[in-house]
């Protein structure tokens, strides 16, 4: 018993600088922007009235909604096909699938993001390519618009996508899909009716995780949208760095992370921590 | 393995299976006849797990075909043989209730939601979980989850059904009860049933014959009683059962078996001696071996010691030396075994001629 307990002070002395840290560097400053949130321009709930009343406000918000569900989707589908190559492949097809997963980590999201204005914009590879081969005429708007932002956001986020599937793929038993053959169903019908719901805590942390980096994200959609898809994100920086209108940046801001909050703790709820990684 | 409702009738014509080098199994041949209850008997990593897999068609054999029912079915895909298999650990759907475990395989086989509901309510009842049909695999215990894998694997009427160590997660009470449920299982359907166990004892009470593998190699194929009583060679022998082994000389053929010497006296016993050779192992199990105080001049006997005893309850395990320093266990009624150690001296072991018999000296 007594070890136990000094165990855990030993544990809470070590973790002290770093929850001192985090508490300097997260829990302050964002109570600053609660307390600017209610207090400018002037003391009051103003701020939170425009933020329901505002159209462009609201129409960022459903935006940004939209975007991340889309990115969600697509991102989930495409990182279940990869791990699947991933965790159940032949020792070649995981060598490549696992190149494929690491490699986007080694380069900077702002690269990726430019490298996509290089592929589709105007004059960009593929409008190049389609119009060459007689595909189309005039060149299509695959940049500065919502296309160009969710391809972007898909590409950052399907790695982030892979590792809660592939956790809750490596913990299925094998003799339950050799059963569900065993008892005459086909591959394709023993991987949707039992492989699929079989790793559904990893389909729900995967989901939850794509679309609450989706919500923040910034860079990329500042990129790829040109000003002309703006998401939260974007929409925050401008309030505070463009129209000083720290206010209702600032009570943007608290909406963006309760709702954060929430859906991490639903999160939470679905998958262990451990899982994610 | 492909009419429903009918027992299938199996027979492996020397399959082999090698992982890399490594042999898990050799040269197997092996008729399983309709309807029977056949035990796969071996030590852990005898290649029981593996040739009840190739049955499936859930691993190609290296060598050898397969037949059921005269088919040639050794590349047949395991989705198509649709023999029913339960799993070492069940291997339920864990995000299926029950009734839905069970309906898959009908629902596999497009099967009208109404024939779907009436088979699946026969067996429910009929494995005694009627109640817990919503139930997830992970709100039942071991031995329900035990009757919703046999459910599932017999609702679809597979001419064969698989089972692997089925009831080795079991307590003991529970092992009994499933023991005899499954056995009723077997008469009712009367579906050819291939079990593996590497308890001896299961294989002894349940099977009508049971199968000895032992470094992926078939040792010994019969009846309980036969391979009990006569088997094939030492292995065999020490693993169905414990078993007196005693040097014996100068075998050779007599009436009715084999005569030899055993420490000076002239014992008759079962066996061949032109398979042995002259110097061989008289083997006898504990149970036919009693106590006595002299051994008649034509009997079988030898003179031993009592060195130890251990009380069992309903009898008393004697432990002897004979004048050889041979051992030899014995059980005996329990005041046999109190008057056997009192007296510190000799006793006589004695037999009927017919539960002794040879086997070749040496390893094998
Ligand atoms: N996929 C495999 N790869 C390599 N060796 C295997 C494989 N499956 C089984 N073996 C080996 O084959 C032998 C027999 O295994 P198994 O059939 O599972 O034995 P049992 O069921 O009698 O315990 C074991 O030594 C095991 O290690
Ligand atoms: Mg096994």
């Amino acid at each position: 018993m007594k070890a136990y307990f000094s165990d855990r002070m030993g544990a809470a002395l070590l973790m002290a600088p770093l929850l001192l840290f985090l508490g300097a560097a997260y829990a302050w400053p964002f109570f600053g922007v609660v307390n600017w949130s209610f207090t400018l321009p002037e003391p009051g709930l103003g701020q939170y009235g425009t933020l329901l009343s505002d159209p462009l406000v609201q129409s960022v918000f459903v935006r940004t909604l939209r975007i991340a569900a889309i990115v969600t989707i697509v991102s989930v589908a495409a990182a279940y096909a990869i791990t699947v190559v991933w965790v159940r492949g032949t020792p070649a097809q995981r060598v490549v699938a696992e190149f494929c997963i690491l490699v986007p980590f080694w380069i900077s999201v702002l690269t990726r993001a430019f490298g996509w204005v290089a592929l589709l914009s105007n004059r960009g590879l593929f409008n190049t390519w389609l119009q060459a081969i007689g595909f189309i005429s005039e060149p299509l708007t695959l940049v500065r618009n919502e296309f160009g932002v969710i391809v972007g956001m898909t590409h950052f986020l399907i790695p982030f996508a892979v590792f809660p599937l592939a956790s809750s793929m490596r913990g299925l038993d094998d003799r339950v899909l050799l059963a569900a053959r065993g008892l005459g169903s086909s591959r394709m019908r023993t991987f949707w009716s039992v492989f699929v719901p079989m790793t559904r805590s990893g389909i729900i942390g995967s989901a939850l995780i794509v679309f609450v980096f989706s919500l923040g994200f910034f860079v990329t959609p500042a990129i790829l949208g040109g000003g002309r898809s703006v998401m939260i994100a974007e929409l925050i920086y401008l309030r505070i760095f463009q129209s000083p209108d720290w206010g209702l940046g600032a009570a943007i801001s608290v909406v963006l992370v309760l709702f954060v909050g929430a859906l991490m703790a639903l999160l939470f709820r679905y998958v262990r921590p451990k899982q994610l990684i | 393995m492909q009419q429903p409702g009918r027992a299938a009738e199996i027979k492996a014509i020397g399959i082999g299976k090698s992982f890399g080098s490594f042999r898990a199994l050799d040269d197997l041949t092996l008729d399983i006849g309709r309807g029977e209850f056949l035990t796969l008997l071996g030590p852990s990593g005898s290649g029981k797990t593996t040739f009840l897999m190739i049955l499936a068609g859930f691993i190609q054999p290296t060598d050898g075909r397969l037949y059921s029912d005269g088919v040639d079915i050794t590349e047949r895909p395991a989705e198509q043989r649709a023999a029913g298999m339960v799993f070492q650990g069940y291997a339920l759907f864990p995000h299926m209730s029950v009734e839905a475990n069970i309906a898959f395989p009908l629902k596999v086989r497009k099967r009208s939601s109404d024939e779907i509901k009436r088979r699946v309510g026969e067996m429910i009842e009929r494995v005694g979980l009627k109640g817990h049909e919503k139930k997830l695999p992970s709100q039942l215990s071991g031995g329900q989850q035990q009757r919703v894998a046999l459910a599932r694997a017999l609702v679809f009427e597979p001419g064969v059904l698989l089972l692997d160590e089925p009831f080795s997660a079991l307590d003991k009470g529970l092992r009994g009860q499933m023991q005899a449920e499954m056995k009723r299982l077997h008469q009712e359907t009367g579906t050819t049933f291939v079990f593996v166990t590497h308890d001896q004892s299961e294989a002894l009470a349940l099977s009508s014959r049971v199968a000895i593998f032992n470094h992926g190699k078939l040792l010994q194929v019969g009846a309980p009683d036969e391979v009990y009583d006569r088997p094939a060679n030492r292995f065999v022998a020490e693993f169905l059962g414990e078993i007196n082994m005693l040097p014996l000389k100068g075998v050779r053929n007599a009436d009715n078996g084999a005569t030899g010497l055993c420490e000076d006296r002239t014992i008759s016993l079962r066996g061949n001696a032109s398979a042995v050779g002259s110097n061989a192992i008289l083997a006898i199990r504990p149970e036919y071996m009693s106590i006595a105080p002299e051994a008649a001049a034509g009997e079988n006997g030898i003179a031993a010691t009592a060195v130890a005893s251990t009380y069992l309850g309903a009898a008393t395990r004697l432990d002897l030396t004979t004048r050889q320093g041979a051992k030899v266990t014995v059980s005996v009624p329990n005041e046999v075994a109190a008057s056997a150690l009192s007296k510190g001296n000799s006793v006589w072991l004695t037999w009927p001629a017919e539960k002794g018999f040879l086997l070749p000296d040496g390893g094998q």
